[in-house]
């Protein structure tokens, strides 16, 4: 399925949407780039960090509300329309929804596992408690000691990079996953970008390194370099020019809409903008080889 | 003096010796992770350090990282899962300590990185927390690197992201929070450490070339003094080869 399909097909305007909860790695920017296209409006952005994507989205005008523990561009310091949005309501008014790293993590864990909340202490003490009227301060019913009470996130659309998938969606990670596994089994729906598609023998030749099973997965959209400007262990490197240039290049509503045209609305797709990038793209394909050892799962 | 050294790097070399050998740390970017390579290069060759994404590592990666999450920091990993496992050591209480900065620190070690003035109409809204209430929450103790400015050392901070010692004396352990606080603020001028049963920062010791006077002037409350003020040791060679060896490129040096 194409990301424009998989996109018109399973995200509506208003839904919760998790994309980049693996952090600063592997951040589905193909999508954001098709979410703003294709014009949703009143979504919920959800994910830990995710980078500069949700600032984009805000920027765009897609969002009215944002769940995470941090919003901004992560080498290239604030979020020039996370920080409109929240502080002039520019382009519209939006509701943050403040979590910790490890309390948005449960709330995913919850979500996928089927608990109606998590007891967690890492969260005791912050103003987070307060800002954040869903996290409920409790006594342990056993220790008698205090308590936050995280309700579980069950997100309708999860959006996530791997190295690689067979057509059905059966996947292969590797290197720091963040919360890709927990928010992807808590979503009702998973769209899965590949950067490579290959046999179904390839993935189960190690199911060990399967981190979301195709019997989960909605959709499977090959998207090379999804990621960019993110990178992606073994294949994409980091584009950290790209990142220092969006800070600089955004700094206004007028500035982002001039780069909103120029690397998002005026292409029509994602292999639009591969091209585009052309050999800046190229400088950061990951050439080199460095395999792990293989493991054996022989039977006799 | 037996040799030069920049205040940033003085400032490395201070978090360094916050690293005890064989420590688990949360480390985070920068000046951090440069202290986590000289500890392991000097006194601390066992150390390990976490990194919230979902890394474990011994040996600091090779080269400047912009993310956590970046290749050179995944290659050669200890560990490379996700962040519930990684954070997870720190919720079971297996974490020794975290470095963390922020955009204001008050008298009693509450840092914000969320909001200035009001929650509801902020002044500025600050990117927000990632992993740090966590880490302020359950390491055994804190460390905190901040540029000492009055608007950035502040009698009571807008909004508490991560609690420090909350409203002074034994209100942390009151709230139930397991990690013991935080244990000190490095800055660009100085020093401080809790004192006292009210947990109050005091000035504990002044980097070489400041004075008392100016780091009071600096602090946005009435900062007070240890009995003895120290002046801030002075990098040992050892350290500081340790330090040229990590930074080739001479990132800290000016």
């Amino acid at each position: 399925m194409s990301l424009s399909e998989a996109i018109s097909t399973f995200v509506q305007d208003g839904c919760n949407i998790v994309l980049g909860a693996a952090l600063e790695n592997a951040v589905p920017f193909a999508a954001t780039h098709e979410l703003i296209r294709q014009g949703r409006r009143e979504l919920n952005m959800i994910a830990p960090i995710s980078d500069i994507s949700t600032d984009m989205l805000i920027g765009a005008g897609c969002v009215t509300e944002v769940t995470g523990a941090w919003v901004g561009n992560v080498s290239g310091g604030m979020g020039h329309n996370f920080r409109r949005a929240a502080e002039k309501g520019l382009p519209h008014p939006i509701k943050v929804n403040d979590y910790s790293n490890f309390t948005i993590g449960m709330a995913f864990f919850a979500g996928a596992y089927g608990l109606p909340y998590i007891p967690v202490k890492t969260i005791l003490g912050s103003d987070i408690m307060k800002s954040n009227k869903n996290i409920r301060l409790a006594e342990d019913p056993f220790s008698g000691e205090p308590v936050a009470l995280v309700p579980a996130l069950k997100p309708d659309v999860a959006f996530l990079v791997v190295q690689r998938a067979d057509k059905a969606g059966n996947s292969h990670i590797w290197g720091s996953t963040g919360l890709t596994q927990e928010a992807s089994i808590a979503a009702n729906k998973i769209i899965v970008l590949a950067d490579e598609i290959v046999e179904p023998e390839v993935i189960a030749s190690d199911p060990s390194r399967v981190l979301i099973p195709g019997f989960g997965v909605d959709a499977v959209c090959h998207v090379p370099a999804a990621c960019h400007p993110a990178p992606l262990i073994g294949k994409w490197k980091r584009d950290n020019h790209f990142f220092h240039d969006y800070h600089k290049e955004t700094r206004d509503p007028a500035d982002f809409d001039r780069w909103c045209d120029e690397w998002v609305r005026d292409l029509p797709d994602h292999e639009a903008y591969r091209a585009k990038l052309g050999g800046q793209l190229e400088d950061l394909r990951i050439l080199g080889d460095i395999p792990s050892a293989p493991a054996n799962y022989a039977t006799e | 003096m037996t040799h030069e050294y920049s205040t940033q790097e003085l400032m490395i070399i201070a978090a360094a010796r916050q690293i005890a050998d064989g420590e688990r740390i949360f480390v985070g970017m920068r000046l951090p992770i440069t202290a986590y390579g000289v500890a392991r290069l000097t006194h601390a060759p066992n150390a390990v350090g976490l990194f919230e994404s979902g890394v474990a590592r011994y040996e600091p990666a090779d080269g400047m990282l912009y993310t956590m999450c970046d290749g050179p920091n995944q290659l050669g990993a200890a560990w490379t899962t996700g962040l519930i496992q990684i954070m997870g050591l720190l919720s079971g209480g297996r974490v020794h300590a975290g470095f963390i900065g922020g955009a204001e620190v008050d008298r009693f070690g509450n840092i914000n990185t969320s909001y200035i003035g009001d929650i509801d109409d902020p002044k500025v809204k600050l990117p927000g927390s990632g992993g740090a209430p966590d880490i302020a929450a359950m390491a055994e103790r804190l460390v905190i690197i901040i540029n000492h400015q009055k608007h950035r050392l502040v009698e009571k901070v807008d909004f508490i992201t991560s609690p420090g010692y909350l409203d002074g004396g034994d209100a942390r352990k009151k709230a139930g929070l397991p990690g013991a606080g935080p244990a000190v603020i490095i800055t660009d001028r100085a020093i401080l450490k809790p004192h006292g049963p009210s947990n109050e920062f005091h000035l504990a010791s002044i980097h070489p070339g400041h004075t008392v006077e100016e780091v009071v002037g600096n602090t946005g409350w009435d900062l007070k003094s240890f009995p003895e003020v120290e002046q801030t040791p002075e990098p040992t060679k050892e350290e500081m080869d340790a330090l040229h060896h990590i930074d080739k490129e001479g990132f800290w040096r000016s």
